[in-house]
């Protein structure tokens, strides 16, 4: 059956499809991850990249020093997928999230995980002092916060979204307002100064070790969100129709809840607080290919992960110090974002 | 024929406790072919009387079944192959083009992790088409109007392909001509087999298109019958609380239709804006 064309038509998206736009975002991944293994304050030439890589499978003559095979393997690589991960776990549960509160301006944070996870790396910095405690405490204090969210949004008998959001506001305001206690007793030459850091994210940290845990969350929560995409569509029109229709909405709101939570938590114990990455990048998907979470969460999922290890790109090669992805993320999402108001009058 | 949906004593309280229920005590069946209609005025729960049936609310009391099964030992997908459900709100917080709302209807029989098919597609295609909207299916939703939009969730929920059909005030908010496209749809659907349920504020609409009208007032159904038989001057007098004549017009038109008059609120407006000095 053809459809007549109207000239209201074909304004979501550019109009590309979606296949191609796909096959498009995997080779410029390629791209960014190659140019993120070579550039840093010891220059890796592709071809030398390559090489190193093949030498754990194919017995090559080595020829470059046990450094440089150290550098990409134990610092390049890791970082390289911490900010794959991140970036796609990140985009695809603010898309989630956005779908499920049925509000574009909703980010994976509006339940209060990254407030909880900033009290438990405040805490292991001040009590502990090891990267391994602050992980811990910030991914367990994350969901905590969630958890807290979750439990008094279920007090009142109303509508449940909203509840949601104002939950998560108190929980995440109680939360910051320890952080921010913590912070002013702390020691202003030791712990204060790493507590800001950790505060500003950073993917440095991430070691091999840590994405042996943490990716296997980050990958499960976004593939299974990645499953259940279509059904988001439907939660997005709302609690009452998608119950007409059909759709278990309780169920699949906790599942969107818990698996959006746990990549969050598992971003921000190994990235710090990551901003702005699960608000801007739905949007710029939206752009590219229209409010579909059929075709949006993949576009998302990868765009998301382009965008941050470009941005780490930068971050650890604009300055002479690295700087703050997080200062970033926002320093360079913001005016994206300010752009693409401007660009979607006609709606999201 | 027997009846599709038979609703026995059924009553629904938000808070839970029946003692404050918006209505108790509904009885009403509804066979293939029939368009039941309910009136009633404004806040005495026909809403929650139809979202009771279409499994948005739970918590209900009484017994509805559905071909001879109680609702409540449905799955909800099995619920909605069978009941569709066409909300009074239209609003999306998202422009997804018409055609991914219609193809939304497809939920129901698609299990969770899977996407809509060609299959499915086209099945939305001839619900667009049977409703007259496909020349719509690659607007975006936020640009429609009253009347596409509420064809639209028609279309959703003909995507279902359900037996029946429940309409929360269809026509509400539309002009004159939207308002007789969408009773045209609903009494198509009627004569294709479909049982429709339909709240409405509009008892010339029960005229038009009714089997059987119901008026639920203060809590219960208080009438139920043919439209002749139940809206009458005495019956919208009691409901509505103003004075309606209910006459029947020739003219080629040969139908009852209702006059309502408004004297009884014109007096107490009259003279009363006014304030004291200008007097």
């Amino acid at each position: 059956m053809s459809v007549p064309v109207h000239p209201e038509d074909k304004r979501m998206g550019i109009g590309v499809d979606p296949g191609k736009l796909l096959l498009f975002l995997g080779v410029l991944l390629v791209v960014v991850t190659v140019i993120s293994l070579m550039v840093g304050r010891l220059r890796i030439p592709p071809g030398q990249i390559i090489t190193i890589l093949a030498s754990r499978v194919y017995p090559f003559k080595q020829t470059w020093t046990p450094t440089l095979e150290s550098v990409l393997f134990d610092v390049r690589i890791p970082r390289l997928l911490a900010g794959i991960l991140v970036g796609a776990g990140l985009s695809v549960s603010g898309a989630s999230f956005q779908g499920l509160f049925r509000n574009p301006l909703v980010s994976p944070h509006i339940l209060g995980v990254s407030a909880g996870a900033g009290l438990g790396a405040a805490l292991a910095i001040l009590f502990f002092g090891n990267f391994a405690a602050v992980q811990l405490l910030s991914f367990v204090f994350g969901l905590l916060a969630v958890l807290m969210t979750y439990g008094l949004s279920t007090v009142y008998r109303t509508t449940p979204v909203l509840m949601l959001v104002l939950s998560g506001m108190i929980v995440g305001a109680l939360f910051s307002a320890a952080t921010s206690l913590l912070k002013y007793i702390a020691d202003p030459v030791n712990n204060m100064p790493s507590i800001v850091f950790w505060l500003l994210g950073s993917l440095n940290n991430a070691s091999n070790k840590d994405l042996l845990v943490v990716g296997p969350i980050i990958v499960i929560g976004t593939v299974v969100l990645l499953f259940i995409r279509w059904r988001i569509n439907l939660l997005s029109m709302g609690e009452e129709d998608a119950r007409a229709l059909g759709v278990d909405t309780g169920r699949i709101r906790a599942t969107i809840i818990l698996c959006a939570t746990m990549i969050s938590a598992a971003s921000v114990s190994i990235g710090g607080i990551i901003g702005w990455i699960g608000l801007v990048i739905p949007h710029i998907g939206r752009l590219l290919v229209g409010p579909d979470n059929k075709v949006l969460l993949p576009v998302a999922t990868l765009v998301g992960a382009i965008y941050l290890v470009t941005v780490d790109v930068i971050a650890r090669t604009a300055m002479e110090t690295e700087i703050p992805i997080g200062i970033l993320t926002a320093l360079v999402g913001a005016p994206i974002f300010a752009y693409l108001l401007r660009k979607n009058r006609s709606g999201w | 024929m027997t009846a599709l949906v038979t609703v026995d004593n059924l009553a629904y309280s938000y808070s839970g406790d029946m003692s404050r229920a918006v209505f108790t005590d509904v009885a009403f069946s509804v066979s293939p072919g029939d368009v039941f209609c309910l009136l009633g005025p404004n806040g005495t729960g026909k809403s929650t009387l139809l979202k009771c049936l279409s499994n948005v609310l739970q918590g209900w009391k009484g017994s509805v079944l559905l071909g001879g099964t109680r609702t409540p030992k449905m799955t909800p997908s099995a619920l909605a192959k069978l009941i569709g459900y066409v909300p009074q709100n239209q609003v999306s917080a998202f422009p997804f083009l018409v055609k991914d709302i219609v193809v939304m209807g497809r939920a129901p029989h698609l299990n969770v992790f899977s996407s809509p098919n060609t299959g499915d597609v086209s099945i939305a295609l001839r619900a667009m088409e049977t409703v007259g909207i496909l020349p719509l299916a690659e607007r975006p939703c936020t640009t429609l109007s009253g009347g596409e939009w509420q064809l639209t969730l028609i279309a959703r929920a003909l995507a279902q392909e359900p037996r029946v059909m429940v309409l929360d005030e269809p026509t509400s908010h539309l002009d004159m001509g939207n308002q007789m496209k969408i009773l045209g749809v609903v009494k198509g659907m009627a004569e294709e087999g479909l049982a429709i349920i339909m709240a409405t504020h509009f008892p010339d609409h029960a005229f038009m298109v009714a089997s059987e009208v119901a008026i639920l007032n203060h809590g219960r159904m208080t009438l139920k019958g043919r439209p002749e038989a139940v809206l009458t001057d005495a019956s919208m007098r009691e409901t509505y609380g103003i004075d309606v004549k209910v006459l029947y017009i020739g003219e080629g038109v040969e139908r009852k239709a209702c006059f309502p008059s408004l004297s009884a609120f014109q007096a107490k407006v009259v003279g009363s804006l006014r304030s004291e000095e200008d007097r």
